[in-house]
């Protein structure tokens, strides 16, 4: 577990002022951005592009999710994007010549009640049907993959059982984005920071500009990866979306000994935990029931989590919290992204990720950037249209023991 | 933790309160007419206001009324506390926020249109904390 990390990079990209026009704007310059901007330049030859990020790159949620990377969703549509970019992460680092560590240490998601192993075991044959490696695991078994777990039945959420995906896990969340521009720049991306958008040029209903704080920029599409922020953007362009912005919360511990050698879930009592490649315990909590764009959410959920948590795990009642902080995440009423077209002709989005999207990060890129390049979705992301609101054609993983991430 | 200010029962903490999303979203008055996409509008599309936004909040362990705030969404200041069916009032950050006045409203969830008439309903000046209309338990 404690490999080495890599050595802290040089600038891996430059700061070029941006041009008077582009083919093609990503507005948000986090790992969904970054990883359409590389697709758009590797798969679709497009390089007069420019990524717009109005803080700094990959410091919104790229710099605050749990980093774990999982593909055991229920529903087919689901299992085939999530898995596209499982497979993916697998070879990325190959392909981006950067090693971000991903680890492949597995994750498992209890099961605390006789609902939870039923719907768990569903999961888990629906998964093998969709080629995803998934088994279940007794609490022997589990406490066998993960020694610290306490599986004793006298606590309030005994743990009866786990579902097992062993080719999930975890990865350097900062080091993916570093990864990514890296190679965008070297294929000629601009990657423009501290540019924040303020509107857009519309002719009739369609967009030829992007208006920011450092001048207009004309452009042939436009591509929203906004994640929390959509709605704003949306708004600006004149059409709405779905989309609620909810804190979630996130914390560590100081580092400890390697002592957890998987990722461990509870949807129920709703925490996630995994140790980072330091030695930190790195634990996610359910989002903050308000709408918030604070990056910050309540105490009382981290109290929440942490109790939960020490129950789990007796050994962390003697570690420590050393930070916790907030992301604003976009929520779609199903739990399943929107990547597709928009009521405005050449604006594209890629949104409603919510609570996951860092394990989506290479699929969010791919057909993303299929969508901005031949102006249709590909077919992994077709389901995840807009349009399913009004079709009814929903992907619900709410009600599919996936909702934690 | 938000301190949030019930107008019936007065400050509590955040945690004996349930989140009820935008107000102001009444049920449509014609459901058999809607389109669909009209219908997706109703179910599925809320405003995702980034500064003051209109919200339901119920005191579930509390009192277990309704009742609406005005927020802001980046700060979390509670700019405005007032009963189900009373119109959004303007923001006002100088107020405190505890100038609540108890539900006008009967048992409902929804909001708008079919609410009873309260256009008249003074939202009261600047109160302390905790102004709890008579014969609330306090």
């Amino acid at each position: 577990m404690a490999d080495k990390l890599p050595e802290h990079p040089d600038f891996l990209w430059h700061n070029p002022d941006p041009k008077p026009s582009y083919d093609a704007i990503i507005v948000g310059g986090g790992g969904h951005g970054l990883a359409t901007a590389y697709f758009l330049a590797k798969n679709h030859g497009m390089t007069n592009i420019a990524v717009l990020e109005k803080g700094w790159l990959a410091g919104g949620n790229m710099a605050r999710n749990t980093t774990i990377i999982r593909s055991n969703y229920l529903w087919d549509e689901s299992a085939a994007m999530y898995e596209h970019a499982l497979k993916l992460w697998e070879t990325l680092p190959e392909e981006l010549e950067y090693d971000f560590l991903f680890s492949q240490r597995g994750v498992m998601n209890l099961a605390h009640t006789l609902g939870d192993v039923r719907e768990s075991m569903r999961r888990v044959g629906a998964n093998q049907l969709n080629g995803v490696d998934a088994e279940w695991l007794d609490p022997k078994q589990v406490k066998e993959l993960c020694p610290i777990l306490n599986i004793s039945d006298n606590i309030r959420y005994p743990v009866m059982g786990a579902t097992y995906q062993p080719r999930a896990g975890i990865a350097k969340h900062d080091h993916v984005a570093w990864a990514f521009a890296r190679k965008c720049d070297e294929l000629g991306v601009d990657i423009i920071q501290n540019c924040e958008v303020t509107g857009f040029v519309k002719d009739g209903n369609r967009v030829t500009g992007v208006k920011t704080n450092r001048g207009t920029i004309n452009t042939e599409k436009v591509g929203l990866c906004a994640a929390g922020h959509s709605s704003v953007l949306a708004e600006m362009a004149g059409f709405r979306l779905p989309i609620q912005s909810h804190p979630l919360q996130a914390l560590v511990s100081e580092l400890h000994e390697p002592v957890h050698p998987t990722v461990v879930m509870s949807n129920h009592v709703h925490v996630y935990v995994s140790q980072a490649h330091k030695g930190e315990l790195v634990m996610g909590a359910g989002v903050d029931s308000y709408n918030g764009y604070g990056q910050r959410g309540s105490f009382h959920v981290i109290e929440h989590q942490m109790a939960a948590a020490v129950e789990l795990f007796p050994i962390f009642a003697r570690a420590h919290v050393l930070r916790t902080w907030g992301g604003v995440v976009d929520t779609t009423l199903d739990a399943s992204p929107i990547v597709g077209t928009t009521p405005v002709e050449n604006m594209f989005v890629n949104c409603g990720w919510g609570t996951g999207g860092f394990k989506g990060t290479p699929s969010a890129g791919y057909t993303f950037a299929h969508t901005i390049a031949t102006g249709a979705p590909h077919e992994l992301n077709a389901p995840f249209a807009l349009e399913r609101f009004e079709t009814g054609a929903l992907i619900d993983e709410h009600g599919a023991a996936a909702v934690a991430h | 933790m938000l301190l949030i200010s019930c107008p019936n029962c007065g400050s509590r903490d955040e945690t004996e309160f349930h989140y009820g999303g935008q107000a102001h979203v009444p049920y449509p008055e014609n459901p058999d007419e809607l389109t669909d996409r009209q219908w997706a509008e109703f179910l599925f599309y809320r405003d995702n206001t980034k500064g003051s936004f209109a919200e339901r909040w119920l005191h579930s362990t509390g009192c277990r009324q309704w009742f609406n705030m005005l927020r802001d969404t980046v700060t979390y200041d509670i700019q405005a506390i007032y009963p189900m069916g009373a119109p959004r009032p303007a923001p006002n950050t100088d107020q405190p926020a505890d100038f609540g006045t108890a539900s006008l409203a009967p048992d409902s969830t929804t909001t708008g249109t079919t609410g009873p008439s309260v256009a008249s309903t003074d939202l009261g000046p600047a109160e302390p904390a905790a102004t709890a209309p008579k014969g609330a338990t306090q």
